[in-house]
């Protein structure tokens, strides 16, 4: 169980502004607010999937990366706590994975497998559209979010919906399109840079993943655009790209 | 439901008549999707621009030479939503060029417009960093694409990439783009594989998309199981093998 400390919260809110007015990448502001979301609720992971043009939902960003959750949300496309949200555009909260098996044949024994107990996903609401939903894992038995956390957690999730359209010409739903397969292309990169560091170093792809955002954080750079030099100009990255 | 928009978007393109190209070329190919598109979206015209990684412009097809021509007008100014495209890899979508497309592009603008352009629709062809150009819808009308045109024109658009990465001997024939017609379940693993190809061949990203797809078709092997076996280093790729 948990409450979230309303100075954390402001915190949070003062962060996402933050990042809005300064110049904006999606990516690096959806792993921000994953990351957020996860240690506001004290949740075991935080996802975040969009549903492309074809309406699919496509993972995103998360406040970790790793082969086993990558996998439980790109099961979500056919089943799923995240396509529920999606498709009702209500929220699915505290759903114990031990008891969902018959709800998601195929994304409960992965998600418990991959040692969570309750599942959560808020629709990513966008005026009346619905364009996503945000992913809560808890790993504690009984519920993780109680009923004050709910609507701040579906306020997380707005704000990420917000922030899909913060570019400066906001008037266009056309730029939603654009910033969307931007974003998902980007994510592309950021896989295909795992893939590069993988097998130049010797290491696992999640391993591959910690070194990239390591040393974007270090270096204050963005993530896709340090996966984007990794793939166009290694050299320039010989610290990171080299054993 | 992907799959059948994918398949539905090569039966089009099949259907369409050959042009002067010899049918299996890959400009035969473009030229055909080129056609196709136009008549599945209710475009005036649809051009392809071959692009290399630093943005030089390669071949150019399109529909029909009057929009072959207005395809070219870009490059001759170095300026348009094409471009635009490529350089920041996603769409550039235009639906009104009276609508402050002249400040964005101020040489640009006027000239298409005297061809009669009223919207221009940019696709980059790509796959994560890999870059092979763009797909280009222009109409005479303005107003915006639907969701479903929406929709289908990123499926030509992969179904372009698929068959740029296979070379004109499996032109049309293959899957289309990397991950789109591949169980989703793994599509994280193809692109990781993608880059752990490219180091172990040390390739530019495209020559290994290639090589994976190839090695998949010659395997008849789906190509989400050949990655698979990449990243969990049960397959490497070896510089010396074709």
């Amino acid at each position: 169980m948990t409450t979230v400390s309303a100075e954390r919260l402001a915190q949070v809110f003062v962060e996402v502004a933050d990042t809005m007015i300064d110049e904006f990448d999606l990516i690096d502001f959806l792993h921000m607010l994953t990351d957020r979301t996860s240690t506001l609720v004290d949740a075991a992971a935080v996802g975040l999937l969009l549903a492309d043009q074809r309406g699919q939902l496509e993972f995103l960003a998360a406040s970790d990366e790793n082969t086993k959750l990558l996998e439980l949300f790109q099961v979500q496309n056919s089943e799923g706590p995240c396509l529920d949200a999606f498709r009702t555009g209500t929220p699915v909260v505290n759903a114990d994975l031990a008891e969902a098996a018959g709800r998601w044949p195929r994304f409960a024994p992965r998600a418990t497998a991959a040692g969570f107990r309750s599942v959560h996903a808020f629709p990513l609401r966008l005026r009346s559209q619905v364009i996503g939903a945000l992913n809560v894992f808890g790993s504690q038995p009984g519920p993780s979010l109680d009923d004050a956390d709910v609507p701040i957690v579906q306020a997380l999730a707005d704000i990420a919906a917000i922030g899909l359209l913060q570019e400066r010409a906001i008037r266009r739903g056309e730029l939603l399109t654009e910033q969307l397969q931007g974003a998902l292309n980007s994510r592309i990169v950021i896989e295909q840079a795992k893939g590069v560091i993988a097998q130049a170093r010797g290491v696992s792809v999640d391993e591959a993943f910690t070194l990239i955002r390591d040393y974007s954080r270090a270096g204050n750079h963005r993530i896709s655009n340090v996966a984007r030099a990794i793939l166009t100009d290694p050299a320039q990255l010989s610290e990171l790209v080299n054993p | 439901m992907m799959d059948d928009l994918a398949a539905r978007t090569k039966a089009l393109i099949a259907r369409q008549p050959a042009g002067p190209h010899v049918e299996t070329s890959i400009v035969g190919f473009l030229q055909r999707l080129c056609a196709a598109a136009t008549r599945a979206l209710a475009v005036s015209g649809a051009g392809v621009t071959l692009m290399a990684e630093d943005g030089v412009r390669g071949l150019v097809t399109a529909s029909d030479p009057a929009t072959e021509r207005i395809e070219d007008v870009q490059f001759v100014l170095g300026e348009g939503p094409c471009i635009d495209a490529f350089e920041a890899r996603r769409p550039v979508l235009v639906p009104d060029l009276a609508d402050g497309a002249l400040s964005r592009w101020p040489v640009y603008t006027p000239t298409i417009h005297d061809s009669g352009v009223r919207a221009v629709f940019a696709f980059p062809l790509q796959v994560g960093a890999g870059r092979l150009g763009v797909l280009d819808l222009f109409r005479t009308r303005p107003g915006p694409l639907t969701a479903e045109d929406l929709a289908q024109a990123l499926v030509f658009a992969d179904v372009a990439v698929g068959t740029l990465l296979d070379g004109q001997e499996r032109a049309g024939a293959g899957a289309a783009a990397d991950g789109l017609v591949e169980a989703m379940d793994s599509r994280a693993e193809l692109f990781q594989a993608q880059g752990m190809v490219m180091v172990q061949l040390g390739v530019p990203l495209i020559a290994a998309l290639a090589r994976l797809r190839a090695y998949a078709y010659a395997e008849n092997r789906p190509l989400a199981e050949v990655a698979r076996d990449v990243v969990a280093r049960r397959l490497r790729f070896d510089r010396d093998q074709p």
